[in-house]
């Protein structure tokens, strides 16, 4: 499967801009990252609950990792690998601590609707 | 004490250090007579800050002032013994600067003694009337011992510093700190009932027109120093002995000749209470007796007397006497001034206070008329008796409750326990009034008279009307003084207590409670209040006023010495810087007495004898015709019935002549505009920009403010609009790339 998607990469970088119809390119795994950073934006926006929004931040973290590690494996180095590692890493930690917020935020106004919060207003 | 002896093995030392003098070197035990009063002054201090509730601090001050006097005294003598050379006694370098090698680059100021007969002379009545004074003080603010007591004694004993260092500095920078200092000690004496607004405001005003004197004095000092590159008195008259400046050329013709002098003089009018700057003195009578006894009548207010005598060779450096005839005519005119408005005065303190204005006239006119000693003499008789009338006075205050109306008083004399009070102010007003032979006042009152109908005119320009005026101004004198006399001392026994009975409330005067013990045997006023006794003064106030009074007596014999030198005072100006060969002193024969003055054909100086001595008999007798003989009650007298032929001319004398009002509308009125415009131009246009410079960011602020609205999904538009657009941007830029 590896050996497979390398060769396909290489496919898409020798044969033109264009891969053909059914193959999986660089451009497949862009758009979905694209795609779930999009949904994610979209998420954060609409809905006011704080733990929707923070699950739509994690996803828009996870659409760049995933972009990270296409651009990582398209030009064969692990750089791009490693560093999201260190994302997943940090963003576990953080995790807990937005949630902890969240937590506590949710004890001062009895709600978890972001517009509670609202008289931070200039 | 062992503090003296500590002080003066302190300065003994300091003088050895020091570098001798130009005239023979003064031992520097001369410093124990300024520091013992600042001991003394410091020692009161702590009596306040470790709340003393004693007479404590009237025991530090009498007994340092008269170690000081002592001192004074047996520097005195020791200066007589040596040859009346003037002494300089150095006692530390206090200022030296030095900007360059030549002449005029330096500026020294040693805190060191110029003692010659000027500064002994003045010296001897300072340290002496401030014991005598203090002494009067200890009992006459016995009311507010525990309160004040310690202030009072503090400031006065400062006062006393200051003066000595005034006196016996041997540079003017010396002396403009005494001046200074006397300034400040006389700002808080009048301010010691700080409660009462009179009392506040008349300190002020003493303090601000002393101001206008004092610019006066420090620019003359600095175009002293600049012309002549010094300010100490040896190297300064050796110049102006030899009529030359700094770089060696002569001053004959020069500006600074005429201009110096001018300058040191206005100074001199602040600090001695002369048109136009007189109207501080009256006012400065809201201070407690024994201060206006001691700094608004003897001693503070003759130190621009003392500095016109002790620059003197300055004032004549100008052959054309400009600055002299100028002295000579205030004086005179302030004399005037000052008699006719102490006239139609009411309150006895103003009544002195005005005549110490007038007789400080006296002194001046006697300096510009060229009679130096003259007028010493009559500071010198003058610190005396006029001493005296404010004590006396002050007993009278002290007694009654302050009540100082002579129409509420009457025949005190007469009451018990009052006989040494009215008698001792029988004496100072025969002083004051000239009364003939017996007075001191009659003699050195005479020496300034006979002078100026000596002195020619061409030497001091109308001479002889400055004579005229003065001897004018002496009947007046003689009429006011008396007034006060047989209004207030003789005549049928009256009295109404003053306004501090009735004002229990006020804290300075609280303590009249305890009159009932002292007034046992007082007497009873015949529709006074019905629970007041007046209280007789104890035995510090009685023994000073008798001190006083044979002193007063015992300054006529001095007259009498040292005849070739016109007495004792005559000696002892005669060995300082104030000399001045009088015109027609030394009784010259032939064409030069020719141009000297004559009175009514005679030398003056005889024919005055008989003269002022008249003029001084009409002056009293108007005064007992007017306001003792015939007289039933306090409140009325002859006078009242004649007052209405004058017209309104005793109003307005009553009025001060409006002198107050006329400075208030020509002085403090545009000020007060002035100040408010520039107030409301501070308040509108400074202060607008300044408001402006703060507005002008929350106008800003206000225009963005509603991008923060607190929504947590607008930020995040905010923030993925952001994005979008620069993606856009990218994309055009790569766009245009491919």
């Amino acid at each position: 499967m590896n050996t497979a998607l390398s060769n396909l990469c290489l496919a898409a970088t020798t044969s033109g801009d264009f891969a053909p119809i059914g193959a999986l390119t660089l451009y497949h795994f862009l758009f979905v990252s694209a795609a779930m950073f999009a949904v994610g934006v979209i998420g954060f926006v609409s809905r006011r609950n704080l733990i929707i929004m923070f699950l739509c931040t994690e996803m828009m973290f996870q659409a760049a990792g995933i972009a990270l590690i296409a651009f990582s494996r398209y030009h064969l180095n692990h750089t791009g690998e490693v560093f999201v590692i260190f994302v997943l890493t940090i963003a576990a930690a953080e995790a807990a601590l937005a949630l902890a917020l969240v937590v506590w935020t949710f004890r001062r106004k009895a709600t978890l609707d972001a517009a509670a919060w609202s008289e931070m207003a200039g | 004490m062992s503090e003296p002896a500590g002080i003066l093995g302190f300065m003994t030392l300091a003088a050895e250090g020091g570098h001798g003098a130009a005239s023979s070197g003064g031992p520097a035990w001369f410093a124990a007579v300024p520091l013992l009063p600042l001991a003394a002054s410091i020692l009161c201090g702590l009596t306040i800050a470790f709340r003393v509730k004693t007479k404590l601090p009237a025991v530090i001050t009498v007994a340092a002032l008269a170690v000081s006097f002592g001192v004074t005294v047996a520097g005195f003598l020791s200066w007589s013994n040596a040859g009346h050379a003037t002494q300089i006694a150095d006692i530390y370098e206090w200022i030296g600067v030095s900007w360059g090698s030549d002449a005029g680059q330096t500026l020294s100021a040693k805190f060191g003694f110029y003692m010659d007969g000027l500064s002994w002379l003045w010296m001897l009545f300072v340290t002496g009337l401030a014991t005598l004074i203090a002494l009067y003080a200890s009992e006459y603010m016995g009311h507010d011992v525990g309160k004040g007591y310690g202030r009072f004694f503090a400031a006065f004993a400062l006062f006393v510093f200051s003066m000595a260092c005034l006196v016996m500095g041997d540079n003017l920078i010396l002396l403009y700190l005494g001046w200074e200092g006397v300034g400040l000690c006389s700002y808080l004496l009048i301010g010691y009932f700080f409660q009462k607004p009179s009392a506040v405001a008349a300190a002020k005003k003493a303090f601000i027109v002393n101001r206008i004197g004092d610019l006066g004095l420090a620019v003359g000092i600095f175009l002293t120093f600049v012309t002549f590159g010094t300010v100490e008195y040896g190297p300064l008259f050796e110049m102006v002995r030899q009529g030359v400046d700094a770089a060696g050329r002569p001053l004959s013709g020069q500006w600074q000749e005429w201009v110096i002098p001018c300058l040191l003089m206005i100074g001199a009018f602040g600090k001695s209470a002369q048109f136009p700057l007189y109207v501080w003195l009256p006012d400065a009578m809201e201070g407690p007796t024994p201060v206006s006894a001691l700094i608004h009548a003897a001693t503070m207010v003759t130190a621009g007397v003392y500095l016109i005598a002790r620059t003197m060779p300055l004032f004549l450096l100008d052959d054309s006497h400009f600055a002299l005839t100028i002295v000579a005519w205030t004086g005179t005119i302030t004399a005037l001034l000052a008699a006719t408005i102490g006239m139609a005065q009411f309150d006895i303190k103003r009544i002195m206070a005005y005549s110490t204005v007038s007789q400080l006239g006296y002194m001046f006119a006697g300096l510009g008329v060229l009679t130096s000693v003259g007028a010493a003499f009559h500071v010198f008789t003058h610190a005396f008796f006029k001493a005296l009338l404010f004590l006396a006075c002050g007993a009278v205050m002290h007694g009654f409750a302050g009540q100082l109306d002579l129409r509420r008083l009457s025949g005190v004399q007469k009451m018990p326990g009052w006989r040494i009070v009215g008698l001792t102010m029988l004496v100072g007003c025969l002083n004051l009034a000239g009364f003939p032979l017996i007075t001191s006042g009659y003699f050195s009152k005479d020496m300034i008279l006979a002078q100026a109908f000596t002195t020619p005119g061409e030497v001091i320009a109308g001479s002889r009307w400055i004579g005229w005026i003065l001897l004018f101004t002496a009947g007046l004198t003689a009429y006011y003084t008396f007034r006060v006399y047989f209004r207030v001392f003789v005549g049928p026994q009256h009295f109404e207590p003053g306004e501090e009975l009735h004002a229990a409330d006020h804290d300075h005067h609280g303590g009249h409670d305890d009159h009932g013990g002292h007034a046992r045997d007082a007497a009873h006023g015949h529709d006074g209040a019905h629970d007041f006794h007046p209280h007789p003064p104890g035995w510090a106030i009685n023994s000073v006023l008798v001190i006083l009074a044979a002193c007063s007596f015992l300054a006529i014999p001095t007259y009498f010495m040292m005849t070739e030198h016109h007495g004792w005072v005559g000696s002892m100006v005669h060995s300082s810087t104030a000399f001045v060969e009088s015109p027609g002193s030394h009784h010259v024969e032939g064409a030069h007495a020719e141009r000297l003055g004559t009175f009514l054909g005679m030398d003056p100086h005889k024919v005055m004898y008989y003269v002022s001595g008249l003029v001084g008999f009409i002056g009293i007798g108007i005064a007992w015709f007017l306001h003792l003989s015939g007289r039933t009650g306090a409140a009325t007298s002859r006078a009242d019935a004649l007052l209405p032929m004058l017209g309104p001319v005793p109003r307005w004398a009553q009025n001060k002549w409006y002198v107050d009002e006329f400075y208030e509308a020509v002085i403090r009125l545009p000020l007060w505009v002035l100040a408010s415009l520039f107030h409301w131009f501070d308040k509108l246009v400074i202060d607008g920009l300044v408001d402006l410079c703060g507005l002008l960011p929350r106008w800003f602020a206000r225009a963005i403010r509603p991008s923060q609205s607190g929504v947590l999904q607008g930020y995040a538009v905010g923030m993925a609009g952001g994005l979008a657009v620069i993606l856009v941007i990218v994309l055009i830029v790569m766009g245009a790339n491919v």
